[in-house]
């Protein structure tokens, strides 16, 4: 396939690196401030001749700040199957991801979301433009990372998946693992996380529980529908909890995670007391989903919710899918 | 700053109530001279349920799931008695939560009623009120149809100062939860926050309405719950 990537962070990146590997070809890199495009790429034309020289790109955007001069509308009308989706999540109108979006769908192109912020505020509105397009939308790298969770709801059928728990957000995960190991504060904590790049210079999207709520919120819609955005989110976040909540967890043989529900009460996130030997219980920025099966019980899949090559995975899994469809 | 375990306090503090209110005003509910037919004590129609859950529910490291029980005795009133019931208790792995035991109840048999709540996996139980009547204890009821299951809830923020006695009394005041257990973190100083971790003992179906009770006072008092995640034994 023929992949375009707008987003050129940790993300983009990653996909943009290994999309050869995965047997595509990239035709167009773009970030906040310009473009890369394969200015003679056409259709029909020899497979080796084509795609974008991506290390030469990552080495102008470190020496200039972009990846290159062209535009991103160049991008957007240039010949691509699979336009990946990776800036920045926004919230409200999730623009610009959505606009992208609706572009390549409008063109009858293929959309794969890294981006939460269009199928987690404007699921509807997506599907509408899915609707009347050729191409298709995928969306796997949004919840959780590598960790296939909305392929594995769509294999199995949303409708026999009847809720879902887990643990979405690495950098709380991180956070309250340390406190309950070291017997920290939550400030002490999070400074540590930001020293090693597990929590940014402003975490509060991750504490606060938005990132897990937004993940859990494109849960609800894959097994309601649609139909759900953040503000039907009950968030909380774990900046106010003291040691001590932890330490008495433990006590107890339980420990606190900062859970994501999507059951037929709605979509719930917020800390809560897990047996310590519980599978949601992971540690570290490790990431867990707990789907509740009508005929199979309760299944988790376990792994890493972020980081550029994992979340590239996710991302080049859905290319694969839409090749192979 | 250390935990301190306030259960000795609160149970002392409320055990005429709660024998009151769990032991004494109502009739045994399994009667173990009569098993049922497929061995578990009769008359209680909801312990082959309660046996057969916890094993569906895989556990990572092959631990069982404990589960609060309840163990109604009589006592003659003589030294050492409670120890030698409480023995085969400990034996048997159970984990004991809260003895009711009140020397001025008699029974209509002129005995002492004690209320014992343990923890212990549900497998377990069958043997440990076996082990009990082996060393000759009394037991007249175990494992009412109320109080069966534990849910175990944090406070967290300024839970001295908004008067714990009162959030404790009022959780009870819904009828669906007696707290059995009570511990208290608080750092020195009342201005940071600190945090309180109740278990409660919840009759069957009633797990959510006693959350309920427990949010409404949190919110009143500006304090945080950390609810334990519903559903699989949890």
């Amino acid at each position: 396939m023929r992949v375009a990537v707008v987003g050129a962070g940790a993300v983009g990146r990653s996909v943009a690196e290994l999309a050869g590997d995965y047997g595509h070809e990239v035709v167009g890199v773009a970030d906040s401030a310009g473009a890369v495009v394969d200015g003679v790429a056409r259709e029909g034309r020899r497979e080796d001749e084509a795609g974008v020289d991506v290390a030469a790109a990552f080495d102008r955007k470190a020496r200039t700040g972009s990846v290159g001069e062209a535009s991103v509308e160049s991008l957007l009308s240039g010949p691509y199957d699979v336009l990946v989706e990776a800036t920045p999540t926004t919230l409200g109108d999730a623009q610009p991801g959505f606009g992208h979006a609706r572009r390549a769908l409008e063109r009858d192109r293929h959309v794969v979301l890294a981006n939460k912020g269009p199928v987690a505020e404007r699921y509807d509105d997506l599907q509408e433009l899915v609707a009347d397009s050729a191409g298709e939308l995928r969306f796997d790298a949004t919840v959780a990372g590598a960790i296939p969770a909305v392929a594995t709801v769509d294999s199995m059928g949303p409708e026999r998946v009847e809720a879902v728990r887990g643990v979405l957000n690495g950098t709380a995960n991180f956070v309250l693992s340390r406190m309950a190991a070291e017997g920290l504060g939550y400030e002490h904590v999070l400074a540590e996380a930001q020293e090693l790049g597990v929590a940014e210079s402003d975490p509060s999207f991750d504490v606060e529980g938005t990132d897990a709520a937004l993940k859990c919120v494109i849960l609800a819609n894959v097994l309601r529908g649609g139909g759900v955005t953040l503000s039907d989110a009950d968030v909380a976040g774990i900046t106010d909890l003291p040691p001590s909540a932890l330490s008495l967890a433990a006590e107890d043989g339980r420990t606190v995670r900062l859970i994501g529900e999507v059951t037929d009460d709605g979509v719930h996130v917020g800390p809560r007391l897990v047996p310590a030997d519980d599978p949601l219980a992971v540690s570290g920025t490790r990431n867990v989903v707990q789907l509740e099966t009508t005929d199979a019980g309760q299944m988790e899949l376990s792994g890493r919710g972020a980081g550029g090559p994992e979340t590239a995975s996710a991302v080049l899994a859905d290319v694969d899918r839409l090749a192979a469809e | 700053m250390s935990a301190r375990r306030l259960s000795r306090w609160y149970a002392s503090r409320t055990a005429p109530e709660l024998l009151r209110r769990d032991g004494t005003d109502r009739p045994p509910v399994a009667d173990h001279d009569t098993p049922g037919p497929d061995g578990t004590p009769g008359g209680d129609p909801m312990s082959d349920g309660e046996r057969s859950t916890p094993d569906d529910e895989a556990r990572p490291d092959g631990g069982q799931l404990a589960r609060t029980h309840t163990v109604r005795l009589e006592l003659p009133d003589e030294p050492g008695q409670l120890l030698a019931a409480l023995s085969p208790i400990a034996e048997h792995g159970g984990n004991l939560l809260s003895v009711h035991h009140e020397r001025g109840d008699r029974t209509p048999r002129g005995r002492i009623p004690v209320e014992i709540a343990l923890e212990c996996p549900p497998e377990r139980f069958e043997d440990l009120v076996a082990a009990l009547r082996a060393a000759d204890v009394d037991v007249f009821g175990a494992d009412a149809e109320r109080y069966r299951d534990a849910v175990t809830v944090l406070l967290v923020g300024h839970v001295v100062d908004t008067d714990l006695s009162d959030t404790l009394a009022r959780i009870e005041d819904c009828g669906a939860a007696s707290v059995s257990d009570v511990t208290l973190d608080a750092p020195e100083g009342t201005d940071r926050p600190s945090s309180v971790r109740l278990r409660l003992a919840v009759e069957a179906g009633e797990a959510e309405a006693a959350l309920g009770t427990v949010r409404t006072v949190a919110d009143e008092k500006d304090l945080r719950v950390v609810e334990p995640l519903a559903g699989g034994g949890r």
